[in-house]
């Protein structure tokens, strides 16, 4: 065996090959994002992901090796989760001026973002462990691959309906609330961080700060409550 | 910053404690979430002279993690190569399911939330 492909089977076999990659494919897929004016479709995660697949398949390595190495990053989804109280209690004295509408359009929209995926899933012949990763794809990854594997799902699935729901979440936002007249930054930032978590709390932050907020709270709202909702409706599939 | 990331550590590990212990089914980060909330709460309460959470090295420290939510989304992400199948499989299932209800959620949450806003503004006029 030559020095170079030796080096290769060292290198890409160890955690910090995949480490650099994962953060070197989000620096790109941030600079492509940026010359786009960070327009939706161009979301630096989907630009990254795909850059990181095309990695993969290229050098034939598996995911478990390059999650070997990924899992520092994806390890402070957990403290990220946590430090989502500091926003939450920042913006407390204008959550507690919008209790009511928060807590009527928490209860709809956390009981419809669940229910409504798992019952179209479920009319259109999806199995029960395609149900299960579907029913928390509204919340933050770290949270929906928590309830996956609570329930006995498969967690990386539901990241990836996570990822798929954020983006379609950051497209559809704009035009739809355009259609409903609906121009409220708070509604709007509501359901932006309520339907499709970080990914629609970006998109938020670009209508106003206001927007921003609110759909943060929604964020970890939601999170709470989705972990509630599921293992009860997903009991009427089981 | 290492007694900012302790602090979050912590609080995601009791609230892990708490979820295995009690068997809530809540996943812990969750749990710490609402702790370190009540946790900021209570210290307004009876800290009366503490720097706010916002001028603080820990609300800095928040932020900066948070500013970088997208980041931590990519490794999970990636893990679609092992999914392909499943693409290929039910795609059309999974993206009626997923199409239908993102829009369905958004547009019922927003409508919700402006009802009830115009009705409490009605009620406090």
């Amino acid at each position: 065996m030559n020095a170079s492909s030796s080096l290769w089977v060292y290198l890409s076999a160890s955690p910090l090959l995949w480490l650099t990659a994962t953060m070197v494919a989000f620096v790109i897929a941030d600079a492509i994002a940026k010359k786009f004016n960070r327009h939706p479709v161009a979301n630096p995660v989907v630009v990254a992901v795909v850059l990181l697949v095309a990695l993969l398949k290229l050098t034939g390595t598996s995911y478990e090796t390059y999650f070997n190495g990924a899992q520092f990053v994806h390890f402070l989804l957990g403290p990220a989760i946590v430090a989502l109280a500091i926003p939450l209690y920042e913006n407390r004295h204008i959550v507690a001026r919008s209790v009511l509408p928060i807590m009527a359009a928490l209860l709809v929209g956390s009981v419809v973002a669940s229910s409504s995926a798992v019952l179209l899933g479920w009319a259109m012949g999806a199995p029960f462990n395609i149900l299960v990763a579907l029913a928390p794809k509204s919340v933050t990854a770290g949270i929906a691959m928590g309830i996956a594997r609570e329930l006995g799902g498969e967690p990386s699935l539901a990241a990836t309906f996570v990822l798929a729901t954020g983006i379609l979440g950051g497209i559809i936002v704009f035009p739809l609330m355009r259609l409903l007249r609906i121009k409220d930054d708070r509604a709007v930032g509501f359901a932006a961080g309520l339907a499709s978590h970080g990914l629609g709390t970006a998109v938020a932050f670009q209508m106003s700060p206001l927007a921003g907020s609110f759909a943060g709270i929604a964020l970890g709202l939601n999170g709470l409550m989705t972990a509630l909702i599921v293992p009860v409706l997903i009991r009427f599939f089981g | 910053m290492i007694l900012s990331f302790t602090a979050l550590l912590i609080c995601q590990l009791i609230g892990e404690v708490l979820a295995r212990g009690m068997h809530i089914p809540v996943p812990g980060p969750v749990l710490g979430f609402a702790l370190l909330f009540g946790a900021l709460v209570l210290r307004d309460r009876f800290f009366k002279g503490a720097t706010p959470v916002a001028e603080s090295e820990f609300g800095a420290f928040a932020k900066a993690l948070l500013g970088s939510l997208s980041l931590l989304f990519i490794p999970a992400g990636v893990g679609i190569v092992s999914n392909f199948q499943v693409f290929s499989d039910y795609g059309l299932a999974v993206g009626v399911a997923l199409i239908g209800s993102t829009a369905l959620t958004l547009a019922l949450t927003a409508l919700v939330f402006g009802w009830f806003s115009k009705a409490e503004s009605a009620g406090s006029a």
